[in-house]
This record gives structure tokens, C-alpha cells and sequence, in this order.
């Protein structure tokens, strides 16, 4: 990336002179570099999470394996794996990529300002994501290993060093998850903050992209949600090492007060992520079907709705986890009816594709297959939500299915829409279409090929967290297992098509055709600034005279009309 | 559903839970048909042709929302639908306990990684001698109705039957009742289904559901077991 132009004022300090390479990649307040950082820790700490994936999926299989890079899987390793598989696919995989990565990168460039609003404070919130990050991999490593309760770490398995026998370990983990989420909230601040006051000239509410709006509302939704987690965090911490009892019912204390405070962030947390996904998917479609997107303000209100129905349904995690049976019946009303909001923005981006001059390349496919998988995890909660067959499916892997069908969405096929669109803005050079194409396949299809059996298992009883069926008669049935085989086997082919894409990454990096500033003839402003865009953005910064979805307007020349031409 | 992937039905509500998921099941299946269907038509119907441009619709007319709204009120008539049959079921299985004059009761304590079922023996009533204590291994009798105490001695545990389609965490220091009434007879399944630890896969309990006279026969034998045991003690 180039150094500032002289022309760029200077409001907050940036050196003129060139950067060293510690302060250019480790040191920068550039929210383009701290764009950068997250996604590349996010895609590490991916990597290590699939892999994860891969080692009790294979055990599961295969009882009893010895599994390819990591040896045979005790049930105390398998707990461990599955319970930092799902703390780092949500933690430190769809956190940091969907919200922190593409937060820091968009929002600035598209509202038209130079920089966050904070660039220290931005700058501080990836260091404590980093250290959060390595002090959960350290977790790992210490005397009697990583945690192994789950990631929801409920009372009193996770507070009592003797019913975990993971002493060192789940300290380090509740230290992890509680940094992580400090980073998270400097990094709210300043996507709020800057949305709000730093907009470019010219551009109203209404005129804000559907993906700025998604980040902003979101990050509201995580500030509002994360405090009592955190504040659960630090009790539990207090129970584990201090022996005070806010979990204990030997002294009076309540563990359901934990899966109060956990899903009180937790179920919010859902939106946290699927927002920007959602989001992203909204500039990719309008873009490649040249076609305004279909009643933006609708889109806004259902998102503004499920925000805020979003704080009214976690209890629905715990129907039957004592609660009394009563409040089942609100929360079961509260959980259908935000099938609604959700349902409504899945339709208006179908009815967006109609009258469209749609173009299948890899970013639009991988946005119209979040919407087709999506659609999946959407209809499958409501079997979830319905309290009646929840008192049978919860805890089954119908649920891991469902919220697979979610997250997987979420966090995979968003990353990568948003990656393979946004890659020629963010590194200059254009991917290669075909290998973005077979990325594409090789992901999708074996996607499918894994979770629809699961769906089954769950249905026939399967149940989570079994490192082996074979004491359990119902379930050690040879269809079953033969399904479960299944599934993993798409997992290895799934995996082994990620190969495709890092070659594919690799490769564009250093030899991708260099890519010209505005490639997908898009209207939003960052495709205005050079790609790469340089320290402080634009020599001059753009003045907004329209909404960011004016394609194909009548009477023009063009197909699109950049937010920033008068 | 649950039937065709080889479960039986064997609690009064077991039926009725199956009933709301082939319910949920056609109708989130037929929407998710429907709009697939439509998804993938636009996708094929759009496609980028030479010469024709995309059309410009702002989708804030009435007359455009309308492809929105409809479609939205008719989630929340299913919706609907889906909640009234949901709840129903919930407030039999969860909110309400039956009683009758000849109900059992039986205690079940889960700990790590075991659980424990007393049944409450001939004189039908629990802490008394002649109770029956048996370690992952529980006895009913067919078509009585049967309340269950839950209580847990360390983590959170959850007590789940899939063939009576029941499910219930227990959580320490509480007691918390249900009830059931098996309809077949059969030994079946009882799984903790809430990770309690490294041997979490290590809790399989068995009920056995007998006949009236099965069950007269294991409660005589065992329960001249159980008192003469107690006193001896």
C-alpha cells in the first residue's frame, strides 16, 4: 500500500513519512490494515477450527481411529475438541471476519471518510482480540488441557476444577472469551461512532448501504447484549478460583443463572454475525443482477425488528433446562414471530433478482447460495423454536444441523461472497473466476452432503456432545453410523477444497491481473478510491448525491450511477 | 417421522409430539419448496442476456410490496397455526401432571457418570425400606402413569427417553417432577443428553417396560432383596 498523498489532511497523527514494516503491518491504525489483520487471524484461527472439525468428525465416523495428524481421540480430547471448535468458529472466526474485518474495511470507504473515528482505539482492539486469541490456543497446552465443558460452559461443570478436570484450562478460556469480547466492544464504538458522524457529504440515512447499516445495528446489538455475559464471565471466574458461589447450589448460588446471562448474549450474538452476512449479500446481488435493491427501507425496518426481537428469545435455549415450563409459552411466541423479519429480508432479496441481468460469477454465486442454505436453517428453527418438539429435539444434532445451516452461511459462505467481491478493492489484483468457481462446488455441494444426514440423526434421536454411540443400542444401529460416515466423508472432500482456494488466494496475491478501480461497475464509494486504496483513502474525500442502488436507472447511458457523480 | 427412522412410540405423547413435527415438517417444507422454486426461476429467467438491461423497480409502490406483504402474513398465519399446536402439546407433557389413584413414583439420580432409579417398591410409596435402587437400570409397568423426580449430585445432567419422546434437564439442588405413562412394552433407551463431563458417553440407563404381571414378578424379587438388605444394615 502506498503512503499518504501530501494532499490528504492529517487529522489524527498519521507519520508522513514511510512506514517501517512493524508500524505498516503491526502497528498501523489504518482501519484498512487493521481490516487486514483480523481477516488473516480470523482465516488462521479458521483453519485451526476446521481442523478441529475434521478430527472428531473423524472419530465420530470411526470410533476408535487413529486419526490422521492427531492420533487417537480420548473422550476428554473429544470434548475439547468440540467445545473449541464452536468457540472459535463464533469467536474467532465469524467475530473478527464478518463483523471487525469487513466493519473496518467498509465502513469508512463507504460512507466516504478517511479513517475510524478512534484509529487507536481500533488499533487497541485488534491487539486484545490477538491476545485473546493466543491465550486460548496457550489453553491448549496447560497441565490437564483445554477446556472441555462445551462452549456455553454451563455451571457447575465448567466452575468446579474437580467435574471438569480441566483446572488451568477453563480459567483460560473464560480469560479468552472475556478479552475477546472487550475487543469486540472498542471495535462497536467505533463502527457506530464513525457511521454516524463521519459520513461523506450529502449522504442521508437513507442513503447508507445496507451492508453499513447491518454492521452499525449489529454492533449495537453486541454493546447492548455482551455486558451481563461478561459480568456472568467474571462470576464464573470468581467461582472457579475463588470459590464464591454465584453458580454453586450447595451455597445457595443457581446454575441456571449462567444460561440466563449466556443466552441473554448468546442468542443476540446470532444476529451479531448474520447481520454483516446478510449484508454482504445485499451489495453483491444488486450489483451483479444491475437491479436496485427491491424496498431498501423495508430492508432496514425488518433489520431494525429483528434487532430488537432478537433480545426477546433466549430462553427459548433452555424449554427445557428448567426453567418454569410456563415461560416457555412467551418464548415461544417471541421465537416464531422473528421468523417474520427474517422470512421478509430473505423475500426481498428474491423479489431483488426479478427484472435483474444477473451475471453467475464467484462472489454472486456464493451470495445467491447463502440465500438458497439459508432459507434451509431458517425453516429448520422453527421445528426448534415450536416448544412442543423442542422437549424432543433439543440437544440433538437436528439442532446442530439447523444452526449449522445458519452459521455455516454466516460465516463461510459470507466470508468468502465478501472476500472473492471486495478482493480486487482490497489487494489490487483480480482473483481468478474459475478457480473461484470449482472453490465454489467443492464447498457447497459437499456442505449439503454433510448436514442433511445430520438432520436425520437428530430426528432418529442422535444426540450431541457423543465421542461414541456404541452404548447407546437405538443409536448404534448400522444406518445411522453409515449416515454419520457419510457425512464425514463430504467433510474431508469439503475441507480439501479449501486447498483450491488458498492456491487460488496465493496466487491472485502475486500474479492476479491487476485489477482497475472499479471492476464490478459498482455505485457505493469505496470502488471510487484506488484499489488498493492508500493511507487516508481518497486525495479528496467524495460528496454523496444519491442512494447506494441506482442501477439500471431509465434514461442513462451507463448501467449504474456512482453514489458520488452529480 | 420419528416412526419411519425406526423410533417407536411408546408414551401417550409421543404420538402427539411426532404429530407437531410431520406438521412443522410439510409446512416449512412447501415454503421452502416454493421459494427455492422461485429463487432458482428468476436466477435461470434473469440471466444476463445481450441487449436487455435490468429493469428498474424500486419495490416501494404498493402495488410491488404487495409481493412482500402477502407472503408475510401468510408466515405469520402458519406461524400461528404452528404455536397453537406447539403449545398444546408442551402444556400436556410439561405444564401439567396428571394424577391417578394407582400412580407410581420413581427417583432418578444422575451423578457422574450413573444413574440411579428407585423404584418405590410393594407398598408403593419411596424412602421406605422395601424401595427397589438400581443402578442405570429402570422398571415400569405398561399404561400406569408414572411421575419422575430429578435430581442430579454434581453437574448438570439431562434425563431423555427417546421413546417416550421426553427430554428434561435436572439440575443440582432442585427437584424437578414430570410424568409419563408408557403404552409398549419393551427395553428402550435412556440418554443424558447434556455434556456432563469425560464420560458423558459413558450414561447409558435402559428402561425396561413390562407387563402388570412382569412387573409384580421383578418388583417381588427384588424387593425381598431390598428389605432384606435394609435390615441388615
Amino acid at each position: 500500500m502506498a503512503t499518504a498523498p501530501a494532499s490528504h489532511s492529517d487529522s489524527h497523527g498519521h507519520a508522513h513519512h514511510a512506514p517501517g514494516f512493524v508500524e505498516k503491518y503491526f502497528w498501523s491504525t489504518d482501519h484498512k490494515m487493521i481490516a487486514m489483520q483480523y481477516l488473516f487471524t480470523g482465516m488462521a484461527m479458521g483453519l485451526v477450527g476446521g481442523f478441529f472439525a475434521y478430527t472428531f468428525r473423524m472419530q465420530i465416523a470411526f470410533p476408535g481411529v487413529d486419526v490422521p495428524g492427531f492420533g487417537v481421540v480420548s473422550p476428554n480430547e473429544y470434548n475439547h475438541l468440540i467445545t473449541n471448535h464452536g468457540a472459535i468458529m463464533i469467536f474467532w472466526v465469524a467475530m473478527p471476519v464478518l463483523i471487525a474485518a469487513f466493519g473496518n474495511y467498509l465502513i469508512p470507504l463507504m460512507i466516504g471518510c478517511d479513517d475510524m473515528v478512534f484509529p487507536k482505539l481500533n488499533r487497541l482492539s485488534y491487539q486484545i482480540f490477538l491476545l485473546s486469541a493466543l491465550i486460548l490456543i496457550g489453553s491448549f497446552y496447560v497441565p490437564g488441557g483445554g477446556f472441555a465443558g462445551a462452549w456455553t460452559m454451563y455451571p457447575p461443570l465448567s466452575a468446579k476444577p474437580e467435574y471438569g478436570l480441566t483446572p488451568l484450562g477453563s480459567t483460560l478460556f473464560i480469560v479468552a472469551v472475556a478479552l475477546e469480547f472487550v475487543a469486540f466492544l472498542m471495535g462497536g464504538i467505533n463502527f457506530v461512532t464513525t457511521a454516524m458522524n463521519s459520513r461523506a457529504p450529502g449522504m442521508r440515512m437513507y442513503d447508507i448501504p445496507v451492508v453499513v447499516w447491518m454492521i452499525v445495528v449489529a454492533s449495537i446489538l453486541f454493546m447492548a447484549s455482551v455486558g451481563p455475559l461478561i459480568a456472568g464471565a467474571i462470576m464464573l471466574l470468581f467461582d472457579q478460583n475463588l470459590g464464591t458461589a454465584f453458580f454453586n447450589p450447595d451455597k445457595g448460588g443457581d446454575p441456571v443463572l449462567w444460561q440466563h446471562l449466556f443466552w441473554f448474549f448468546g442468542h443476540p450474538e446470532v444476529y451479531v454475525v448474520l447481520l454483516p452476512a446478510v449484508g454482504i449479500v445485499a451489495e453483491i446481488i444488486t450489483v451483479m443482477s444491475r437491479k436496485k435493491l427491491f424496498a431498501y427501507r423495508t430492508v432496514l425496518y425488518t433489520t431494525f425488528g429483528t434487532g430488537v426481537l432478537s433480545f426477546m428469545v433466549w430462553a427459548h435455549h433452555q424449554f427445557i433446562a428448567g426453567i418454569d415450563p410456563r415461560m416457555a409459552n412467551i418464548f415461544t411466541i417471541t421465537t416464531l414471530l422473528i421468523s417474520i423479519p427474517i422470512a421478509e429480508m430473505m423475500f426481498v432479496y428474491i423479489a431483488t433478482l426479478y427484472g435483474g441481468s444477473i451475471t453467475l460469477n464467484t462472489p454472486m454465486l456464493w451470495a445467491l447460495s447463502f440465500i438458497a442454505e439459508f432459507l434451509i436453517g431458517g425453516v429448520t428453527g422453527i421445528f426448534l423454536g415450536a416448544s412442543g418438539t423442542d422437549i424432543y429435539l433439543h440437544d440433538t444434532y437436528f439442532v446442530l444441523a439447523h444452526f449449522h445451516y445458519t452459521f455455516f452461511p454466516i460465516a463461510i459462505i459470507g466470508t468468502f461472497a465478501g472476500l472473492s467481491f471486495w478482493f480486487p478493492k482490497m489487494f489490487g489484483r483480480m482473483m481468478n473466476d474459475t478457480l473461484g468457481k470449482i472453490h465454489f462446488w467443492g464447498t457447497i455441494l459437499p456442505f449439503n452432503c454433510i448436514f442433511i444426514p445430520l438432520f436425520v440423526l437428530g430426528a432418529a434421536g442422535e444426540h450431541r456432545r457423543i465421542f461414541d454411540y456404541s452404548l447407546f443400542p437405538e443409536l448404534a444401529r448400522p444406518e445411522l453410523r453409515h449416515l454419520d460416515q457419510f457425512a464425514t466423508v463430504a467433510l474431508l472432500i469439503m475441507l480439501s477444497f479449501q486447498l483450491v482456494f488458498f492456491y487460488n488466494l496465493v496466487t491472485s496475491l502475486l500474479w492476479g491481473p491487476k485489477a482497475e478501480k472499479n471492476p464490478w461497475q459498482s455505485n457505493t464509494l469505496e470502488w471510487t478510491a484506488d484499489s488498493p486504496p492508500p493511507h487516508g483513502n481518497w486525495p479528496v474525500l467524495p460528496t454523496v448525491y444519491r442512494g447506494p442502488y441506482e442501477y439500471s436507472t431509465p434514461g442513462r447511458d451507463q448501467d449504474f450511477w456512482p453514489q458520488n457523480v452529480p | 417421522m420419528m416412526e419411519w427412522l425406526g423410533l417407536v412410540s411408546a408414551s401417550t405423547y409421543a404420538k402427539d409430539i411426532d404429530f407437531v413435527f410431520d406438521l412443522i415438517l410439510w409446512i416449512t417444507m412447501s415454503w421452502l419448496l416454493l421459494a427455492e422454486a422461485v429463487f432458482f426461476y428468476l436466477i435461470l429467467r434473469f440471466r444476463k442476456k445481450a441487449g436487455v438491461p435490468g429493469q428498474y423497480i424500486t419495490g416501494e409502490l404498493k402495488s410491488e410490496k404487495r409481493w412482500i406483504t402477502i407472503p408475510h402474513f401468510a408466515v405469520l398465519l402458519f406461524d400461528i397455526a404452528i404455536l397453537f399446536f406447539a403449545v398444546k402439546v408442551w402444556y400436556n407433557v410439561k405444564q401439567n401432571l396428571p394424577d391417578a389413584p394407582d400412580r407410581q413414583t420413581v427417583r432418578v439420580v444422575a451423578q457422574q457418570w450413573a444413574w440411579t432409579f428407585v423404584h418405590a417398591g410393594p407398598d408403593g410409596k419411596l424412602d421406605t425400606p422395601d424401595d427397589i435402587i438400581k443402578v442405570n437400570e429402570m422398571h415400569v409397568e405398561v399404561d400406569k402413569l408414572y411421575h419422575f423426580q430429578l435430581e442430579s449430585k454434581d453437574v448438570i445432567h439431562s434425563f431423555s427417553v427417546p421413546v417416550f419422546r421426553l427430554k428434561q434437564d435436572i439440575i443440582p439442588g432442585r427437584v424437578i417432577t414430570g410424568w409419563f405413562t408408557p403404552i409398549k412394552t419393551g427395553s428402550f433407551d435412556i440418554q443424558c443428553t447434556e455434556i456432563c463431563g469425560i464420560g458423558h458417553a459413558l450414561m447409558p440407563g435402559r428402561i425396561t417396560i413390562e407387563t402388570p404381571e412382569q412387573h409384580a414378578a421383578w418388583v417381588a424379587e427384588n424387593s425381598t432383596l431390598a428389605v432384606a438388605s435394609a435390615t441388615v444394615r
